[in-house]
């Protein structure tokens, strides 16, 4: 018998649910709490937040992150923006329209609750990131500026040029450094979780590996936080950093925890495309892009076929042979359509054989218009930067004039692809962002968050940093006022010299296979078949002949594999194999649930199911839940469906719409 | 169209900070110019790895230039020689011709021990951090976002020196083996923001003792930091360092 | 002491060092200039600068502040090297931003030191330094500057000698004073390129006039009461009046 998930929502009306929360949660007093030990793995905007907050408050922190300085975490790579409730534009904002957005966003596969309180402390967060000294963007006047971005009817959008998710962690980093600088956080770069280690049913302590020495070393503690991010590295390309890993939450999935709602990965549409097999990994080009450009592929199948042999340039092909098809379909939207809608669409064109470039896997994003319109110059200020980057990647500048036609200009026109980009899924919290692992906690994309089955632009950094700086200080003090748990473990335990035994024994397994492939190599094929099969747009039989190949991939990882070197001291391929065996579990796990989920919603498309126009068709009679997976003692065994059915108190569960 | 091109990939082996290291040299045939110079990378790993050698270690990580992992020098330039400011990641065969040599080596500076291969140890940049690149404030303590006016250009130049990512590229070109504009962004950008004024003093102090602590050179105002720098950091970040700092100790 | 333990406080005294130096030099040519126009005007002020305390005190001031600038160039190139580590790249591209001048500012100032150390011999040596200890040389000629300079320069080797010298001198002042100013913070966005022109011109004007006086000499010119004053000299010395 599946276990039941209590999500432990407090009581009361949803405005009040947190206030509440807070006034009578247990707390642990000062004196106390310079006796408790806290285990965060991981350094980006919820790990860095969650370590410099407990440690401030008097915790003794441990800190892990796999690269050389906290400050390499992913989070740095966000460019857009975070949302808060400010409503310093006086445009009708609130907490509640941001809750509202949110949820609606997600294709109301959210927790009301989670997502509220989300809401109602996001505020603090630019309060804070403020005082951090984050160079968030002014006006003249001296007042904070804010844009708008997909999914709402307010700017309540703050940045920093396009890159808030590196001022953002930046600021987080330097509380951490501070806290190190006192001595309250024990800062362990390098390091990567193997294991979690669990005592009379509870995480106290982790097997953490030393990626230069290669050795093995465990660390004992009161409560273990995982911040370790999303799971979009199983696609191998996407826009994920190469380190990106899902191994300290799979490893947690394996000793218990379970995983929700895998199967919701979000595919941004505005990425370089996949230029050659070689490729190792996919650039993000902003959103923004799609204020101005207008998306089109071929009218005619024969110009998308010189254009994929390379014999036609997309400028060469005049106004009325272009077809602008999101403007087609969705002519109140547009261009500016949500993500999961855009991508779909471009792959739908793909799919047809109208795309652009010599894989047939690209469409355009063109400028002429708004060039000739706004004059270049304009153009250039809103998006130079981006053109650059566009250049120097692929040598193409999609502000430079190819010809004139009858007074008619035609600009380069930019390629752009769907790609991998956010994974909404991940490890299950209930509302304290515990685990079913009691001591165990998840924060940031690496639980399965609050943001249903789509997220909104600018809403990953707002959940990060509220989880991180002023969610689980709170929650996590709760557990530990549990005075059963006061006592510091050693790490001569028996729990924790078998658990650094079974890492050491699968390294040494790992080691001991001495194939013939290259873990890249692997890797790359089970992006294919992820892609192909888990991608986009999912089949029942594309599905299920994904999951027999997954199998088929675990077969030859296991028995195929070749790690050069020797498992002491540095050696990158065999963390990458780590990854790697992790990586593939993740793609059944996310397979399955696809698979389990007979309907369309935000980020996971079924193309059975959906309405005549193609537009995602959600069941909310059977699918209005959570689907949580369970590890069944071994890799190979198909993990157990558990549900956690939603209650909306509030939100009227609707369609979404955004033709008219 | 992508053209094929074929180099020789001259790079740096180094087995610990004790061991001597000595360059390899790797022949690489029909690379598509479209490739990025780390994917060229990944590739000659693959042939080593087939060959049943151990792959050529270097850092990177987020590869769009802004994580600041990666830190390659690369025919006598850090991060390679392009016409804007770009990281070793954000570089393209393009830039190469067909049967060039390219010489791979890793930041070679006191500060900077090389761990194996081209990946070398930069944790003096952390310690620099961690003894004064912050504001003192605690979570929850911040007053409203507003309520302090900074003027719009105070917050542009403050986001231009945090656009810092500590790779470290200025270290590894600066004869000096010096760290000034890595410091002296990070102080720059507090110096520049009302929130930061109040510690000023104490930071540039304490930023610039660390750093002389850890054996980084003096500033000699050679310029080669500015000009390899990927996030096109200037030296007058480093004229406010040294106001800041001198502004410190006179006042002491 | 910050001014000694803090590798900005030893840039400072770089600075504060070389700009005193500078005000030396432009002080020292624009004297020189004189004895382009008056031989007498010029002796008048070398025996202004003789062997009275003051000048006495200002040339230990100068000694001073030339050890000081020498002594921490060491201090600094040392540590600069140890910063650098042991192991050297195998290709180094210089960026077209680096001017030449600013990596080798030692070598530059060794060039210089050599060159001051010889120009002591040939001017110092034979004028202050008799004063101050008359068995030292030739008594008579200590104040005549002009002879000095006629004497120097008539040798063609020493005016080569002086000139590449000068270049050296040159490159070294046009990078250190932008490069002091830097070093003091008085610069920025704004205002290193106006340093920059600054430091290019004061330096050109500085070296022009050394030049122009050791050319001019070199190739005979001589100012107009220069026989005459010579001639003074000369028989003060016979009269036994000096």
């Amino acid at each position: 018998m599946a276990k039941t998930l209590d999500s432990r929502i407090p009581e009361g009306p949803i405005a009040e649910k947190w206030t509440n929360y807070k006034a009578h949660q247990r707390l642990v007093n000062p004196k106390n709490k310079l006796k408790l030990d806290v285990i965060v793995v991981g350094t980006g905007l919820a790990g860095a937040s969650a370590a410099a907050s407990l440690a401030e408050m008097g915790f003794n922190v441990y800190n892990f992150c796999i690269q050389d300085s906290p400050r390499r975490a992913h989070s740095i790579a966000a460019q857009g923006g975070i949302n808060a409730a400010k409503n310093y534009q006086n445009d009708g904002d609130s907490v509640y329209r941001l809750f509202y957005d949110t949820v609606k966003g997600g294709d109301y596969r959210a927790r009301e609750a989670n997502v509220y309180r989300l809401a109602e402390v996001s505020n603090a967060i630019i309060d804070q990131c403020v005082a951090q000294g984050v160079p968030f963007a002014r006006e003249y006047g001296g007042m904070l500026a804010n844009r708008s971005f997909g999914g709402a009817q307010v700017s309540r959008t703050f940045y920093a040029k396009g890159q808030t998710g590196q001022q953002l962690l930046l600021g987080a980093y330097s509380s951490l450094s501070r806290m190190v600088n006192t001595g309250k956080v024990k800062l362990f770069t390098r390091y990567e979780m193997e294991d979690v280690v669990i005592v009379d049913g509870r995480a106290r302590g982790i097997i953490a590996k030393d990626l230069v020495t290669g050795k093995l070393v465990r660390f004992s503690a009161n409560a273990v936080v995982i911040a370790t991010g999303g799971y979009g590295n199983a696609y191998f390309l996407s826009t994920n950093a190469m380190g990106c890993n899902c191994t300290a939450a799979i490893q947690c999935y394996r000793k218990g925890a379970v995983m929700a709602n895998p199967s919701y990965v979000q595919i941004h549409p505005t990425c370089i495309p996949v230029h050659g097999d070689k490729q190792s990994k996919l650039t993000l080009m902003s959103e923004s892009l799609r204020n101005d450009g207008r998306i089109w592929v071929p009218k005619k199948l024969e110009d998308a076929k010189a254009l994929q042999a390379g014999t036609k340039q997309g400028y060469e092909i005049p106004e009325e042979d272009r077809d602008y098809y999101l403007e087609r379909r969705y002519p109140a939207f547009g261009n500016l359509v949500p993500r999961d809608v855009a991508s779909r669409a471009a792959k739908e064109r793909c799919d047809k054989g109208f795309g652009v470039n010599n894989t047939g896997l690209a469409v355009f994003l063109d400028f002429s218009e708004s060039i000739q319109r706004l004059g270049i110059k304009e153009i250039l200020q809103r998006y130079g930067n981006l053109f650059e980057m566009y250049e120097e990647i692929t040598d193409v500048n999609p502000g430079k004039l190819a010809k004139t036609v009858n007074g008619v200009e035609y600009y380069h026109p930019m390629m752009i692809f769907p790609a991998i980009h956010y994974t909404m899924g991940g490890v299950w919290v209930d509302y304290e962002l515990q685990t079913t692992i009691p001591g165990l906690f998840a924060i940031g994309e690496c639980n399965f968050s609050d943001h249903g089955a789509n997220r909104l632009g600018a809403s990953a950094l707002m959940q990060g940093l509220a989880d991180g700086y002023f969610v689980l200080p709170y929650t996590i003090q709760n557990y530990l006022a549990d005075q059963k748990l006061w006592s510091r473990l050693s790490t001569d335990l028996p729990e924790f010299e078998e658990a650094e035994k079974a890492v050491q024994a699968e390294i040494d397994r790992l080691m001991n296979i001495k194939g013939k492939r290259s873990v890249d190599s692997i890797h790359k094929e089970l992006g294919h078949i992820m892609w192909e099969h888990v991608g986009m747009g999912r089949t029942k039989e594309g599905l299920q002949e994904g999951l027999k190949l997954l199998k088929a991939i675990r077969k030859e990882f296991n028995e195929n594999l070749f790690i050069p070197g020797t498992k002491e001291g540095l050696n990158v391929e065999l963390d990458k194999a780590i990854h790697l065996r992790d990586f593939i579990l993740m793609g059944e796990l996310i397979a399955y649930d696809a698979l389990h989920r007979e309907e369309s919603c935000g980020g996971h498309f079924r193309e059975e199911h959906q309405t005549e126009e193609g537009e995602a068709k959600r069941d909310d009679e059977n699918f209005f839940y959570v689907g949580c997976w369970e590890y069944q003692n071994n890799d190979e065994a198909a993990p157990e469906l558990i549900k956690e059915a939603l209650q909306y108190e509030i939100i009227k569960v609707q369609q979404r719409n955004y033709k008219n | 169209m992508a053209k094929n091109i074929s180099v020789t990939v001259k790079f740096w082996k180094q087995n610990g900070p004790k061991d001597k290291g000595h360059f390899e040299k790797h022949e690489m045939k029909n690379v598509p110019d479209d490739t990025s110079f780390l994917e060229m990378l990944d590739m000659m790993n693959e042939e080593l790895i087939a060959a049943g050698n151990e792959p050529f270690v270097f850092d990177h990580d987020c590869r769009e230039g802004i994580c600041g992992m990666c830190s390659l020098y690369i025919n006598g330039t850090p991060h390679g020689k392009t016409e804007r400011g770009a990281t070793t990641c954000q570089l393209y065969m393009r830039k190469f011709n067909d049967g060039d040599v390219i010489t791979v080596e890793p930041w070679r500076s006191a500060g900077f021990p090389v761990i194996k291969d081209c990946m070398v140890d930069r944790m003096a940049f952390e310690k620099i951090m961690q003894a004064g690149g912050y504001t003192s404030i605690r979570t929850g303590q911040a007053q409203d976002a507003n309520a302090i006016l900074i003027s719009k250009d105070d917050a542009d130049e403050a986001m231009d020196c945090a656009s810092c990512i500590g790779c470290g590229a200025c270290v590894a070109a600066c004869k000096n083996g010096s760290a000034m504009l890595f410091v002296s962004s990070k102080v720059s950008q507090f110096a520049l923001l009302p929130q930061g004024k109040v510690e000023a003093a104490r930071r540039a102090k304490a930023m610039v003792a660390k750093m002389d602590e850890l054996g980084f050179g003096n500033c000699t105002n050679t310029r080669a930091c500015e000009a390899v720098c990927p996030k096109c950091e200037t030296i007058s970040n480093i004229a406010r360092l040294n106001r800041e700092f001198i502004k410190a100790k006179l006042a002491d | 002491m910050w001014l000694i333990n803090s590798s900005i406080g030893r840039k400072v005294v770089m600075s504060v060092t070389g700009i005193a130096l500078i005000l030396f030099l432009l002080f020292h040519a624009s004297m020189n200039v004189v004895a382009l126009i008056s031989a007498e005007g010029y002796n008048m002020i070398c025996a202004f600068l003789g062997a009275n305390w003051y000048a006495v005190a200002a040339t230990v001031g100068l000694a001073a502040l030339v050890v000081l600038h020498f002594l921490y160039a060491f201090w600094l190139t040392v540590q600069n090297r140890r910063a650098r580590g042991n192991s050297r790249y195998e290709v180094t591209d210089t960026p077209k931003k680096v001017e030449w001048s600013s990596q080798n500012m030692l070598v530059l100032g060794i060039i210089v030191i050599l060159g001051m150390g010889l120009h002591l011999w040939n001017f110092w040596a034979k004028m202050m330094l008799v004063e101050l200890a008359p068995c030292a040389g030739d008594h008579h000629l200590a104040t005549n500057g002009v002879y000095w300079i006629a004497e120097t320069f008539s040798c063609p080797v020493y005016t080569v000698i002086y000139l590449v010298w000068l270049a050296a001198l040159w490159m070294h002042l046009n990078h250190g004073l932008w490069s002091s100013m830097q070093t003091l913070g008085l610069s920025g966005k704004v205002w290193f390129n106006r340093w920059r022109v600054i430091s290019c011109v004061v330096s050109t004007i500085i070296i022009l006039m050394f030049v122009a006086v050791a050319v001019a000499f070199c190739f005979g010119y001589r100012p107009a009461d220069f026989d005459q004053i010579n001639a003074v000299v000369e028989g003060c010395h016979a009269m036994g009046l000096c």
